[in-house]
């Protein structure tokens, strides 16, 4: 099965722990044993306060979606989701924002507000890689 | 701080021989032909320069080997396409303290047709939490930065089609624009999407060509061929790369920091600019680095676009060059507007000239907003 996406890569050491918990359905996020600071994208020094002391958290998987833009042209042949496609920033509810897709709703400006609440999905994209990404939440 | 206002001038600018789609020239040459401009525009030789200050694939020890010349000091800060802004500020730093006498700040990138080009970078974090998700392009990641301007302050996709409507005005008075065609919001709205809210006429060219800066002590600029410009005020900052990072995605913290050394150095304040050069990439950016320079209110960046402002004639020219938008960007833009505001106080534009020039306002972006550059130029100590 030829991937739909390019595939996350490289994956490092510090970040192999967050790609493993998607695997298994969880979207898990640093967060600094020192300080208690939740960030995203995992690094091995807290940005806050640059202790080594790091751990995980699992997130709720919920936010909202802080912006969008609607991709309307494929801009790399790596990436054969079709346009028009919806390019997502997230603000977790637990504090970091991250890049993702908004899936499950009309691509279109009109059906899709910033600040409109999301949740995670998990998507299997190959056979060891799932993605996070994000739909209109669910009430 | 303000011992470095004016303490060194702008004495020689131009671009590589020719501009815009040039499949027969490779990157390096582009920048070795705006060099040599360069030091020409200055009455200087080559042999006179002793400080390389550049940005991009070429390293200043690159360049100082392709021309012949050992450099004293060499400055390879790269930031994104400001760079080149930031590194007037290294160069006049270096040129006070004696620790070189020439400075040239240049730019040569074969944007468009990729001559003589290889790409090696640390993808490790656009490849794992961008890529995979269709970002690439910098319109994917300064869309975010736009729709969220409209969300918290009701900016339109109108305003910011005014921004390429009003700089086309000035590409069409600028005989080396790529563009030179008169547009409306209309052909703007209509011009082909790209990533919403981005249609063609909101995203910058993609050209080839070069650019350099030639600098020296204020005393020895009088010497020079043309009038010295003098760079009374600096200023740099960064606050990110990753878009994820950026503190606020509708106001540049980095910014809001180098304007505020620029303007403090050179003690100005906005209302005191007969012109303003501000790197657009993309229609939205100029507006927002209006609000974060304190120049505009949050939210009214675009009304310095709307016409009879901005536009040949207008209050306060922007961009009078034809900007990245309309006249060319290969890249790493920030060379260009340097030039632009040089020729502007020198009072050498022609039918673009702005009447009385004598104090202007150059500030450009790395990456999304994520890095800044400023100078105030003036035709006067």
């Amino acid at each position: 099965m030829e991937p739909e996406r390019p595939l996350p890569r490289p994956i490092t050491p510090e970040t192999r722990p967050y790609w493993d918990g998607l695997k298994q359905g969880k979207l898990l996020l640093p967060k600094c044993a020192a300080c208690r600071h939740v960030f995203f994208y995992p690094r091995v020094v807290c940005p806050r306060c640059h202790s080594r002391d790091l751990g995980w958290i699992e997130s709720r998987g919920r936010g909202t979606l802080h912006s969008f833009a609607i991709a309307q042209q494929a801009f790399n042949p790596a990436f054969k989701v079709a346009p028009p496609y919806v390019l997502a920033m997230i603000e977790l509810e637990e504090g970091p924002r991250m890049l993702s897709n908004l899936i499950n709703v009309k691509p279109d400006p009109t059906a899709i507000a910033c600040d409109m609440e999301v949740e995670v999905v998990f998507q299997k994209v190959a056979d060891d890689v799932t993605l996070p990404l994000f739909q209109p939440a669910r009430r | 701080m303000t011992t470095l206002r004016n303490a060194a001038c702008i004495v020689g600018v131009d671009e590589s021989d020719e501009i815009g789609i040039l499949p027969g020239k490779s990157q390096l040459a582009l920048h070795l032909e705006a060099v040599t401009n360069a030091v020409h525009d200055a009455g200087l030789t080559v042999a006179d320069v002793d400080g390389i200050f550049t940005a991009g694939q070429h390293s200043p020890a690159l360049l100082g080997e392709a021309l012949g010349v050992t450099p004293r000091y060499v400055d390879g800060t790269s930031v994104g396409g400001c760079s080149f802004i930031i590194m007037v500020e290294h160069a006049v730093l270096a040129l006070h303290h004696g620790l070189c006498d020439v400075a040239v700040v240049s730019h040569g990138e074969s944007g468009r047709s990729q001559v003589g080009v290889t790409r090696t970078r640390d993808t490790s974090l656009s490849g794992q939490f961008e890529i995979p998700f269709g970002f690439g392009p910098a319109s994917t990641y300064f869309s975010l930065i736009t729709t969220r301007h409209m969300h918290e302050h009701g900016t339109t996709l109108e305003q910011w089609a005014q921004v390429a409507v009003s700089t086309r005005q000035w590409a069409c008075l600028n005989p080396k624009a790529r563009f030179r065609e008169p547009i409306t919001i209309a052909d703007v709205l209509r011009s082909r999407p790209v990533v919403w809210p981005f249609n063609l006429l909101n995203v910058c060219l993609v050209t080839d060509g070069g650019g350099a800066v030639v600098l020296t002590r204020a005393d020895r600029a009088r010497d020079c061929a043309k009038t010295p410009v003098y760079v009374r005020g600096m200023g740099e900052a960064t606050e990110h790369v990753s878009i994820t990072q950026m503190h606020r995605l509708t106001f540049s913290e980095a910014t809001r920091l180098s304007g505020e050394r620029a303007f403090r150095t050179a003690g100005v304040a906005s209302a005191d600019f007969d012109h303003i050069m501000l790197y657009d990439a993309f229609t939205s950016g100029p507006p927002i680095m209006l609000e974060s320079l304190g120049i505009a209110k949050p939210g009214e960046g675009v009304r310095f676009f709307e016409e009879g402002r901005s536009t040949p004639g207008g209050k306060l020219p922007i961009n009078t060059n034809g900007g990245g938008l309309s006249y060319t960007h290969t890249g790493m833009y920030g060379i260009f507007p340097i030039i632009e505001a040089t020729r502007q106080l020198r009072g050498e534009c022609g039918p673009r000239q702005v009447p009385d020039c004598r104090l202007s306002l150059v500030n450009g972006m790395g990456g999304m907003l994520s890095a800044a550059g400023t100078l105030v130029l003036s035709s006067q100590p």
